[in-house]
């Protein structure tokens, strides 16, 4: 019998693609523009024209949040494809030259990286550059290498000791061949598991740099600016605030499940006897 | 059992009440003042930040004037005075048996140490231009000064009103940054650094006694702690209340009144004159063509500020109403932008920490996109605005209210940030630093006014709103702020 795809992994992936599908969709169409300012219609509450309401300045609720998903999101998947760039192939190299010079120089270059606190690095970065999305992506990028590196090596390494590598290594195959056509699908499962999770970090980390200002910077609408912005507001337009934070938590939840989902439904270790 | 535990337990709430009462009562006479930044030191002739007026202007420091609440200047050190006919030579006599709170006297002698300092060579004063007119001050005897200046000056009594020109101590002067020693009614106890200054009634003020005994000014960056701390009853008031969308809230409570009064702070997209394009002045009319002023009071400032068309203050009786000479006309910018050749223009705008800026930029943007202008906003913290904009003129655009009273003479400085150059408008303040006939000054200001808005240096936005916030049960509070000042001589609580 096939097995069942988990519930876990089933919202996840709803909720996911609810923002994913909102975030392509500003591409093309807003129900309102975000980037004309309509004083006069400020503070609306949510039904009747607008949706969701409007902002301080007179901007739809609504046509905010779904630019606000593709800021996230573009700044999440950018900054974990760094990580995932740089991270793998260290993880890859390490693993092959388990024990020896190479090995130790990525992995204690690893621990450096994570000794430091990847916030307070970020707000250097976006200090000394000055802030954009751009500089936001460059922090988080960074500080998902090593994660992936990581994560990497320790897959390779288990899989170093098959017999199948044993195989390929006697049929003359050299180390970076057998890490490319061996290794990598071996461990794809686990990568794509980290990459769920490590997006979903990032979008938080994104929201977090924007909401103390370092992030994407105005008039590209950003959730974390969002939620700064309203501080003042909460008390008589709580949609300000409520809006953009449900959208984190849903979007971060969403992407936790299908994470935890996946691993559960790919890791053959996991997965119940029925 | 019982009766030996209830009857501690009764005791403890008896206690528990007596220091209720206390509180209470004690409550009447002190009062906790919220501030937006903390002053970096407290010696008034030696800073340049409003924090520190907004601490000790009135309340440790006295000068030989003093503005009042309504924004006229009236005699404090001083008790009168004599000008001579040629308006040249000014003749003080101060109030006998004022101390200073270290007990020494205060004489003539201090008077000529202050202003001495002031205009030296090597002072520090921020402000030095005030002083700039005086050739001599001489002791007469210890109750009288005689100031002598090289040129008439009409304004000369209102100068000696400024924080800057507080009456000080040479026996104290080293130690003001963090132990201010003045002749007011309050003097310095404590400053927890990062926190709050604590000042106490002065026993032997020579003046009206003042109706508090303590006083706390708390530092609150954050508007939204702000908000809280006003809202718990933590903060007592909170004149230059940052958060005006807050303001019906308040409005709406009996246990506040809400105080909307006006500033000297003309609120202005500063504008780098000397930056590409930006020397164009067709570029420049088409920015304030651009701008709607209204929406910008409406959107940043809820409504709180008046729009202004120049670089003067509204209320003033010299004020000259000129924002239909840049009134909203997106047509008009766009053929102007035509003109001058520069349809894809992109500006960089960088804008410091206050609502008005970081809102106002916002909606600056999006109403300067409508004509065609892109705009990259760069968010700076204050210190990197004074570094990068104030002294690096690495700018094209940034807003900021400017709330020294009567200042539209820094036109006239060349290398001030908005680079704005020219020999008529400084021939203009040259003209009314030498007159002292009333007509002739107005007639000089009114044609000041035209000139930096026909020549449309910056973009005028709004007059800053002063809105604050207190406990309804406070009286006496500032409701304009014609200085920099929070004086609290004429405070107190209803019961």
């Amino acid at each position: 019998m096939r097995p069942r795809l988990p519930v876990t992994l089933v919202a996840g992936l709803a909720l996911t693609a609810l923002f994913a599908a909102a975030a392509l969709l500003s591409l093309v169409w807003t129900p309102h523009a975000v980037d004309v300012l309509n004083i006069a219609a400020r503070l609306q509450p949510p039904g009747g024209d607008h949706l969701l309401g409007t902002d301080h300045f007179g901007r739809d609720m609504l046509s905010m949040l779904m630019v606000g998903a593709r800021t996230s999101i573009a700044v999440a998947i950018v900054a974990v494809g760094i990580g995932m760039a740089l991270g793998v192939p260290l993880g890859l190299l390490a693993a092959a030259n388990h024990g020896g010079v190479v090995d130790d120089l990525v992995m204690r270059g690893n621990d450096l990286v994570f000794a430091f606190p990847a916030l307070v690095i970020a707000i250097l970065i976006t200090a000394v550059f000055g802030p954009s999305a751009f500089n936001a992506i460059l922090a988080i990028g960074i500080f998902n290498t090593p994660v992936f590196a990581r994560v990497t090596r320790g897959g390779a390494l288990s899989v170093w000791t098959q017999d199948f590598i044993l195989a390929a290594r006697v049929s003359g195959k050299g180390a970076a061949r057998i890490s490319l056509e061996h290794i990598l699908p071996n461990i794809a499962s686990l990568l794509i598991v980290q990459g769920t999770i490590q997006f979903s970090l990032g979008i938080l980390a994104e929201a977090g740099l924007s909401y103390v200002g370092l992030g994407a910077q105005p008039p590209l609408p950003s959730w974390g600016r969002m939620l700064a912005d309203s501080q003042t507001m909460i008390s008589f337009a709580p949609h300000l605030a409520v809006l953009p934070g449900l959208a984190i938590i849903a979007t971060v939840l969403g992407l936790n499940l299908t994470g935890d989902g996946l691993r559960d439904h790919l890791d053959p270790r996991l997965r119940r006897p029925s | 059992m019982t009766t030996l535990f209830t009857r501690p337990a009764w005791a403890a709430l008896a206690a528990a009440a007596a220091m209720n009462a206390s509180v209470a009562l004690a409550a009447q006479t002190s009062i906790t003042v919220g501030m937006q930044l903390e002053p970096p030191n407290l010696d008034p002739t030696g800073g340049a930040a409003a924090a520190i007026d907004e601490v000790v202007y009135a309340n440790v420091f006295e000068g030989l004037t003093r503005y009042q609440a309504d924004g006229s200047v009236a005699p404090a050190l001083a008790k009168s005075w004599v000008i001579s006919d040629d308006g040249l030579v000014y003749t003080f006599s101060l109030h006998g048996g004022v101390t200073f709170h270290d007990g020494s006297a205060m004489d003539a002698e201090d008077v000529k140490f202050s202003l001495d300092r002031a205009r030296a060579e090597e002072s520090t004063n921020a402000q030095k231009r005030l002083f700039t007119g005086i050739a001599s001050v001489d002791v007469v005897d210890p109750l009288t000064v005689k100031i002598t200046l090289s040129n008439p000056d009409g304004g000369f009594i209102t100068n000696l009103a400024w924080g800057d020109a507080v009456i000080v101590a040479p026996e104290s002067i080293e130690a003001a940054k963090t132990a201010p020693v003045g002749t007011g009614p309050f003097t310095f106890s404590r400053w927890v650094q990062g926190d709050r200054v604590e000042l106490a009634r002065n026993p032997d003020y020579w003046g009206r006694p003042v109706a508090l005994e303590t006083a706390t000014f708390k530092f609150i960056s954050d508007p939204t702690a702000a908000f809280a701390a006003m809202m718990a009853g933590d903060i007592d008031a909170f004149p230059n209340y940052p958060a005006p969308e807050t303001l019906p809230q308040f409005e709406a409570d009996p246990r506040f009144r809400v105080i909307v009064g006006s500033t000297e702070g003309e609120t202005i997209l500063s504008t780098n004159n000397k930056a590409d394009h930006l020397s164009d002045v067709r570029i420049r009319q088409a920015i304030a063509h651009a701008i709607d002023r209204q929406a910008i009071i409406d959107g940043a400032m809820f409504g709180y500020g008046t729009p202004i068309g120049t670089h003067f203050a509204p209320h003033h009786p010299d004020y000259v109403d000129l924002t239909s000479g840049s009134a909203h006309d997106p047509a008009r910018a766009r053929a102007l932008l035509k003109e001058a050749g520069a349809e894809n223009l992109t500006l960089s705008l960088k804008l410091p920490p206050p609502a008005y800026a970081r809102r106002g930029g916002e909606i600056i943007a999006a109403q300067l996109r409508e004509v065609g202008i892109g705009t990259e906003i760069e968010n700076l913290e204050w210190a990197q605005w004074l570094e990068q904009v104030f002294r690096g003129k690495d700018y094209d655009l940034t807003i900021v209210s400017h709330t020294e009273p009567m200042d539209i003479g820094i036109y006239a400085n060349p290398d001030y940030y908005f680079q704005y150059d020219s020999a008529a408008f400084q021939g203009m303040i040259g003209d009314l630093k030498l007159a002292t006939d009333p007509a002739e000054r107005t007639r000089l200001m009114k044609a000041a006014q035209r000139k930096v808005a026909g020549d449309y240096v910056n973009g005028f936005l709004f007059q800053l709103a002063r809105t604050g916030v207190s406990n309804a049960k406070i009286s006496g509070l500032w409701e304009n702020a014609p200085t920099q000042a929070n004086d609290l001589t004429g405070v107190s609580w209803s019961d």
